[in-house]
């Protein structure tokens, strides 16, 4: 084991080192292109041996990976933002096909209008892709949560592929002392790829992915659905192991002075880490704050949800996606649906904020914190997304003043 | 469920449901009948299709994949990649798409391949329009004929994706044709063993979206090339050898007129047709002697 420097960026593509992928496709994009770079230097200098295709699109880099994972390989890209919008078609393909793939996405928001920085729009926007999502909080768990992504998507009792998300910049962008593991060390953790179900054989041919009947398509379906069902038990094993064998624990939420809390924050990513400091912040005022971090979105463990927010009298969600018209963002959503299945009246304020780059800083956690409060005091609860860090003049911004055109 | 009374002799099973007189059809037998069973083969939706199969039936005794329409390229490179890999090196990677997932949504993937030089055999099988989705103009879609989406016959010219293969710089570019088939499969033995990327263009004659008996398909395959509608060629490491030689044309409007589809051409509109094939067969055999 050895500490090396590294942001979100080199962490990913040091645990796709680490996991001997023998065939990288990927396509370079702002802020993932670091990952792209990382990986081509790591097989041109000789110490990742693999076939790097240097492609044209994200679409395409999916495509490679399809037809490499197929004949029974290791792969690696990662992406971002439009390009894993690009990607969206064939990410259903990999996802069907049952190909474990391993893609670290470091999110940033959709055009339009442009923007480089982070939010969740990207990912949000596959979550119904037939992919795990698991989003990591710094740069020590883009390492950690991609590693043990292989050990669980290539599980038999799951075959399938997982994003591995990141926030761009706040994650993607910044250096922490990272634990980097030997290589030895990993492989006995990860063993080498072999394929379980479909593949590319010339000693053993079968066709893969032809057209098929309603007759068969619901089963065909089925089958992902209770791979992801599978999924939230090997998630909890495999993280289990990783502690075991490495020292740090994961797990699918990750719950943050709870017990008691009058009111908890549901968050997602690199927020999390401010919404600690918010929640120590509020507590040493003599406020019972608490935090819920989901680590695993999809598959979303709705039980673990449940059960850490059972006593919680009013919840909040702070969605960074707009999650444009719905009530509240597909976070919330997701909150919402499972405390409802209890039966229980507990109000779930959804917020939106931090988006195209803007950051969650501690006040604006603790406003949305504070509105909690109020809640818990008495004030009604809202039923749609309150935009906690929206400006006033909104909707006057690069207004056309009327008469311009004619 | 029927039995099988006859085991198909190639890679190809009896009875596939292509058209009556489909070029397709025989080209597949003709192709894998060349490549052999250590082939992978990639095939994206479309009339190729019917050779992937539906359910849990295959007209294929080789390996393959149906891929997307726009990524058949793609994907026959990550297959040689996983090979390359594992040092599989006896093994053709070969992806079969037709004009509208190669000339039209498709280019862009094959391009990238083409530049980056993967060893993959690309086929196009040009049948010059979206035939499976219910003839549809394509990007290969030559002037003057109707399609559901050009029912006033199109007005512009076909694009060359030969050429655009030839600037690529690969080491082999062919066209070929369901008419001449020891020349054609010459070229797919020689794009199998290229050592690169290796593209060859089909003309598929289609009696169903192009308005001829099915009866017809090699008679007009053959006309196409002997009034240099489809000069047949290859581009070897950068040098041009034409095939097929055409000492005495015939004329356009003979090939024309065997078709439905090219009904509504004025003949100002087959003039122009005459002009454009004889001035590109001319460059072509300047190409090739120079």
């Amino acid at each position: 084991m050895v500490r090396k420097l590294l942001d979100g960026n080199g962490a990913a593509a040091e645990a796709m080192r680490l996991a001997r992928v023998q065939v990288i496709a990927a396509y370079p994009i702002t802020p993932q292109s670091p990952i792209a770079e990382k990986l081509s230097q790591f097989v041109a200098d000789g110490t990742l041996k693999a076939k790097y295709l240097r492609v044209e699109s994200e679409h395409s880099a999916m495509s490679c990976l399809i037809g490499a994972q197929l004949t029974g390989v290791r792969t690696g890209t990662a992406t971002s933002s439009v390009g894993l919008a690009l990607m969206h078609e064939v990410l259903g393909v990999a996802s069907g096909l049952r190909l474990p793939i391993v893609m670290p996405v470091v999110n940033r928001s959709l055009v339009s209008p442009w923007s480089l920085w982070c939010d969740h729009q990207d990912t949000m926007a596959e979550r119904d892709s037939g992919w795990i999502q698991l989003y990591a909080a710094d740069a020590q768990e883009v390492l950690d949560l991609t590693l043990l992504a292989y050990r669980v998507a290539e599980d038999p009792r799951v075959l399938t592929p997982i994003m591995v998300c990141m926030d761009g910049f706040f994650v993607s962008h910044t250096s922490q002392p990272v634990e980097v593991p030997d290589q030895e060390a990993v492989d006995r953790f990860l063993p080498p790829y072999r394929p379980q179900n479909l593949y590319l054989d010339v000693d053993d041919p079968m066709f893969v992915n032809d057209l098929t009947p309603p007759a068969d398509f619901t089963e065909m379906r089925y089958q992902q659905k209770v791979g992801f069902e599978a999924a939230l038990e090997v998630l909890p094993e495999v993280m289990d192991e990783f502690a075991r064998h490495f020292g740090r624990r994961y797990d699918l939420v990750e719950t943050y002075r709870c017990e008691d809390a009058e009111a908890v924050l549901v968050t997602l990513g690199s927020m999390s880490g401010t919404g600690k400091y918010v929640v120590d912040q509020l507590r040493a005022q003599g406020q019972k704050v608490g935090l819920l971090r989901v680590v695993s979105f999809r598959p979303f463990p709705a039980d673990r949800v449940r059960a850490a927010l059972s006593r919680v009298p009013v919840v909040g969600v702070m969605d960074r996606s707009a999650g444009l018209g719905a009530e509240v963002g597909p976070v919330c959503t997701e909150v919402r649906a499972a405390l409802s299945a209890e039966g229980r009246q507990v109000p779930v304020v959804g917020f939106v904020g931090g988006l195209g780059g803007r950051d969650l800083a501690p006040k604006t956690l603790a406003a949305a914190f504070s509105r909690l409060l109020e809640i818990r005091a008495g004030a009604p609860a809202p039923r749609t997304s309150q935009w906690i860090d929206v400006r006033a003049d909104a909707l006057q911004l690069r207004e056309v003043p009327a008469g311009v055109r004619h | 469920m029927y039995a099988i009374k006859h085991q198909a002799r190639g890679l190809v099973s009896h009875g596939v449901s292509t058209c009556q007189g489909c070029a397709l059809e025989l080209a597949v037998r003709v192709i894998l009948d060349v490549l052999g069973e250590r082939t992978i083969i990639v095939i994206p939706p479309g009339c190729a299709a019917l050779f992937s199969g539906f359910g849990n039936e295959t007209a294929l005794r080789i390996p393959g994949v149906q891929g997307n329409l726009e990524n058949s390229a793609a994907i026959a490179a990550g297959i040689r990649a996983g090979l390359e890999v594992q040092g599989k090196d006896d093994i053709t990677v070969l992806a079969l798409a037709g004009d509208g997932g190669t000339v039209d949504i498709g280019l862009q993937s094959l391009s990238g391949a083409m530049e980056r030089g993967d060893r993959i055999l690309y086929i196009c099988y040009d049948n010059e329009a979206y035939m499976n989705t219910g003839i549809q103009g394509s990007g290969s879609t030559p002037y003057g004929a109707r399609t559901t989406t050009t029912p006033a016959g199109k007005p512009t010219f076909r694009k060359n994706v030969l050429e655009i293969a030839v600037a690529h710089r690969i080491p082999y570019v062919a066209s070929a044709s369901i008419a001449y088939l020891e020349d054609f499969r010459r070229k797919i033995a020689r794009a199998r063993d290229a050592g690169g990327t290796a593209y060859i263009h089909l003309h598929s004659p289609c009696p169903t979206g192009w308005g001829y008996d099915p009866s017809q398909t090699i008679r007009v395959a053959e006309l196409a090339v002997q009034t240099l509608c489809w000069p047949l060629y290859e581009v070897v490491e950068g040098k041009t050898r034409i095939t097929v030689k055409v000492n005495k044309p015939r004329p356009v409007a003979e090939y024309l007129q065997t078709q439905s589809r090219f009904r509504s051409m004025t003949p100002e509109e087959i003039d122009q047709v005459q002009r454009t094939v004889e001035a590109e067969y001319q460059r072509l055999l300047e190409r090739a002697e120079a």
